[in-house]
């Protein structure tokens, strides 16, 4: 097979519309319910995550009213309990973790130079899964019982003893609920990124944000079974009266703790991976260069994938495990400071020997620098662990957390919906409010956040609901206060930006940053067939030339004519069949066609049998679970037939 | 309440460990955030200057990190080994962390208290730490660190108090509605001043004397106190709620809630929920004499 790489011709627009036509959704209600097109699956889970992270925003701001003097009476601590709770959860589980997957889903077939997801439907049903955890989680909300257990929901309080109520249960169900979406997602992208690259998309060749979420996916498949387990043995001690936890019937308190952290660890870099693959792309695009380390900085996000899971004893310091054990997990603790060095000294090398420019995205990334550099040094304060027991549980935790799971994810994505979101909306943000809102967003975070440091070292606890007066802690709580709501004002003016753009925003060209990745080669927004003929890749940075000058992406020029369907697939023909090349997972040689199924209700159906499953476990009604696994057995059934179907 | 206001050896060590840190922090945080800004605002003369791309990886993320977690990581080893150890002559008190108090006694005596733990300066003292509930954890940030009480396990924190003094003391993991308010106060006093407190405390105390005191005894065993509290020496050995032994001596009612006057006594009796919401100890209705009466009989015991 020669391969012949020239830039496409463009083909005539008879061609295309014959294509669009074969890929475009139903219309309306019916289209949205059976869409399986990962850039509309992988908006909706921006958008929706968006909302918790509003939701959970405010739920930290009534906190701060609270917080703000001594003795104050605007919670109850039933309240301000339930708030830091939902907070907690729903940053982690339903806003972090889904928008990067939401961007995962959105970009990573893009990157990689593919017309879909390896299993589009599995990826619809993994956001309705998402969507319907939220709800399940939220209708506490709505019948007045919250959980209040705590986002981390430790055992023997939210025991049955401790909390009889069913305000527990909604949390341990949401989180077994949410975890299938997460591993689905997990698996989808793996599959994805080892089996649908472009020819020449080799592994050394492929984008830190596509390798950030192969990390990010195989750290969610070891992890999130240890979160699963950890809850279902809550809810069976809740629901059936088993002992797993109960110290009294054999059961152990600390078991509940290494299962949660042996995920709760590792979670934190499921998050903080895929941040540091978004600050890779674009640290070297802003600063007009190849980015500095590539390989250095792969390294570092595998080894962070390893390292990371032999740390989860460093949130139990204070327990009264053997000193040895836990001298051995301070040692690693300190160990998976490196890879972050290497990638944080790697950036620093890119704009040393680059030019920056500091559009709104490259703001949000020097933010994010300055920020998670503090983080970074408290996270080794307190891996030193007799340190950490001076500091543990106090808002010295508090504000490292923060500077890391905030400063350092948050940031990053925020960068990240000013670089991508003129890709996915075909609309430009507004620079010159996104300057502000970066503005007010870094100086009400630190106003948040340092503070809290001094706090911790004067000795406030955290998840106290108020706290006596003469202890000193008045004003710098009051600063605190104060600097939430500057961060949640800056936070809400990229919002009203993003809302501005989609109706008044400057159309945004195909790559409005001269960057080098795939996503950009196409329109924004993107066909939904994403590439017309599949891309053919030479180098880390297609969309540049060897000087870093904009070249258009070439294409196999005798793909149409190839006597194997799988580099027939390449061409035109191949998107006007609605089909997607699959590759030899090493060398990318055209291997296989996947054929991308059509619009299907079947995971929603599927999506909506489990809620009802979980929701049948939670108000103890035996009628609505089963109907729910009848529902989600039947819609099983039909997945799989379809297929044979879609063979035959 | 500052680590760093440190008068226990632990604490002690903790904080000297805290101002080798923050000064390594703080040169580090100075100098990466100097090269951060430097690399933007800079501008490029030459595609060659300065070092290279692996000169600054290298150096940056490697070498110089390895030296300075190698320090930490042998004063972690170091501190580690040295702190919480056992240590002969150390003085035994049992303390069980309750929803929201903490049950002190010291064993071999049969005194038992609530939220004060009388400490000797300059003796090693082990503090056995269990909770018969949920998780809690005992914290006087001027002593020593954290340690957790759990359930079905015994934690024992070790520590030597230097200065005498009243230090505030606070439960440190979340606990439920009243986590906030779980306070206690570590006083500690030099060895005679203690062994004599001690000794004292033998012994429960005496009958009272005047006529409204001994109307609030019978109050008090009338009522439903006796169910919960214990007095030692009369009728009453609940259990529920913390010993009310010597709460003519402790300087606050409710775990630091609020200080013990007999004001406050008497509002706490009748309304806790109103200090303390949530909290464990029902309303209790009571005639304003029975309540002057039984306040009265409540602090004379010491």
């Amino acid at each position: 097979m020669a391969i012949i790489d020239q830039a496409p011709d463009a083909p005539d627009a008879a061609t295309l519309e014959r294509i669009e036509h074969r890929w475009l959704d139903a219309p309306g209600i019916p289209g949205f319910f059976t869409t399986v097109d990962h850039k509309r699956i992988g908006v909706r889970y921006i958008y929706t995550s968006f909302v918790f992270f509003f939701l959970a925003g405010l739920a930290a701001l009534v906190m701060r009213d609270q917080l703000a003097s001594s003795n104050n009476n605007v919670l109850a601590p039933e309240t301000y309990n339930a708030l830091f709770t939902l907070h907690g959860t729903t940053m982690i589980f339903l806003f972090n973790t889904p928008v990067l997957a939401g961007f995962g889903n959105y970009l990573v077939p893009l990157q990689i130079g593919s017309r879909d997801m390896a299993f589009p439907r599995l990826n619809a049903f993994s956001y309705w899964v998402f969507l319907f955890a939220g709800l399940l989680l939220y209708s506490s909300v709505v019948v007045g019982h919250p959980p209040d257990g705590g986002w981390f929901a430790y055992v023997p309080l939210t025991d049955k003893a401790y909390s009889p109520a069913i305000n527990i249960d909604f949390w341990g169900l949401a989180i077994i609920f949410v975890g299938i979406s997460t591993t689905a997602g997990a698996i989808n992208f793996i599959v994805t990124i080892f089996k649908m690259r472009a020819p020449g998309m080799t592994f050394n060749r492929m984008p830190v944000f596509v390798w950030s979420m192969l990390v990010f996916s195989f750290m969610v498949i070891f992890a999130v079974p240890a979160v699963t387990i950890a809850a279902a043995l809550l809810e069976f001690d809740r629901l059936f009266g088993t002992a797993f936890y109960t110290p009294g019937a054999g059961g152990s308190a600390l078991l509940y703790q290494h299962l949660f952290w042996f995920w709760g660890h590792p979670e934190v870099y499921i998050l903080f991976v895929p941040a540091t693959g978004m600050v890779s792309m674009m640290v070297a695009v802003f600063s007009r260069r190849v980015l500095a380390g590539y390989v250095w900085i792969v390294t570092s996000l595998v080894s962070v994938g390893f390292i990371s899971f032999g740390v989860w004893v460093h949130h139990m310091f204070a327990t009264g495990l053997p000193a040895l054990a836990l001298a051995f997990f301070a040692g690693v603790s300190l160990l998976i400071t490196i890879p972050s060095g290497v990638q944080f000294f790697a950036w620093i090398a890119t704009m040393w020997k680059g030019t920056v420019e500091l559009t709104v995205p490259m703001l949000f990334t020097v933010g994010f620098l300055l920020i998670f550099l503090l983080g970074g040094i408290t996270g080794v304060m307190v891996s030193i662990l007799p340190f950490d027991w001076a500091v543990t549980d106090s808002y010295f935790v508090v504000a490292h957390l923060h500077y890391v799971l905030n400063g350092a994810v948050v940031f990053p994505i925020f960068g990240a919906l000013y670089y991508w979101l003129p890709k996915m909306t075909g609309r430009m943000l507004s620079e010159r409010l996104g300057k502000v809102s970066f503005w007010v967003m870094f100086v009400g975070f630190n106003l948040t956040f340092f503070p809290m440091h001094i706090l911790g070292i004067i000795g406030m606890p955290r998840r106290v609901w108020t706290y006596s007066n003469g202890l000193g802690w008045d004003t710098l709580n009051l600063i605190v206060s104060l600097g939430s709501v500057l961060f949640g004002l800056g936070t809400g003016i990229t919002l009203l930006n993003w809302a501005i753009s989609l109706r008044r925003g400057r159309p945004a060209p195909a790559n409005p940053w001269d960057a080098d990745s795939l996503e950009w080669a196409v329109a924004s927004p993107p066909p939904e067939y994403n590439f017309a003929q599949i891309p053919v890749v030479s180098s880390r940075h297609p969309l540049w030339d060897d000087d870093g000058a904009p070249a258009a992406v070439p294409v196999l020029a005798d793909a149409a004519e190839g006597r194997d369907p799988s580099v027939r697939s390449l061409a035109l023909e191949g998107a006007a069949d609605k089909t997607t090349t699959i590759t030899s997972g090493r060398d990318t040689r055209p291997f296989e066609v996947l054929e991308i199924p059509e619009q299907t209700v079947v995971p929603f159906v599927l999506a909506l049998g489990l809620a009802a499953f979980f929701a049948g476990l939670l108000i103890e009604a035996t009628v609505v679970g089963v109907l729910g696994v009848a529902i989600a057995v039947a819609a099983l059934l039909r997945w799989v037939w379809r297929t044979d179907m879609d063979r035959a | 309440m500052n680590i760093l206001h440190a008068h226990g050896s632990e604490a002690e060590r903790l904080a000297g460990i805290w101002w080798l840190m923050f000064g390594l922090g703080a040169g580090v945080y100075a100098i990466v955030a100097g090269f951060i800004v430097w690399a933007i605002v800079r501008n490029r003369t030459a595609a060659s200057d300065g070092p290279s791309d692996n000169t600054w990886i290298v150096w940056g993320g490697v070498v110089v990190p390895v030296v300075i977690l190698g320090v930490l990581a042998v004063v972690t080893v170091q501190a580690t080994s040295e702190l919480r150890r056992p240590e002969a002559n150390a003085l035994h008190v049992e303390v069980v962390g309750k929803r929201w108090w903490w049950a002190v006694s010291y064993p071999g005596t049969g005194f038992v208290t609530a939220n004060e733990v009388h400490l000797p300066a300059g003796r090693p003292v082990e503090i056995g730490l269990d909770s018969d509930n949920v998780i809690h954890s005992f914290w006087v940030p001027e002593l020593a660190g954290k340690l957790d009480l759990i359930p079905g396990q015994h934690n024992v924190l070790r520590f030597t108090p230097r200065k005498p003094g009243r230090y505030i003391g606070e439960c440190a993991e979340f606990c439920g509605l009243e986590h906030a308010r779980m306070g206690f106060e570590v006083i500690v006093e030099n060895a005679t001043d203690f062994d004599r407190w001690l000794a004292r405390k033998r012994n429960p105390p005496s009958a009272p004397e005047s006529e409204s005191a001994l109307e609030g005894e019978t109050v008090f065993q009338r009522q439903s106190c006796a169910g919960c509290h214990t007095v030692r020496g009369t009728a009453a050995q609940g259990t529920v709620g913390p010993d009310l032994t010597d709460i003519g001596e402790r300087s606050t009612i409710g775990a630091r809630t609020v200080a013990n006057t007999p004001a406050n006594l008497e509002a706490w009796i009748s309304d806790a929920q109103y200090f303390k919401p949530g909290a464990l100890m029902p309303p209790i209705e009571l005639s304003n004499r029975d309540l002057r009466n039984l306040a009265a009989y409540l602090e004379t015991l010491k």
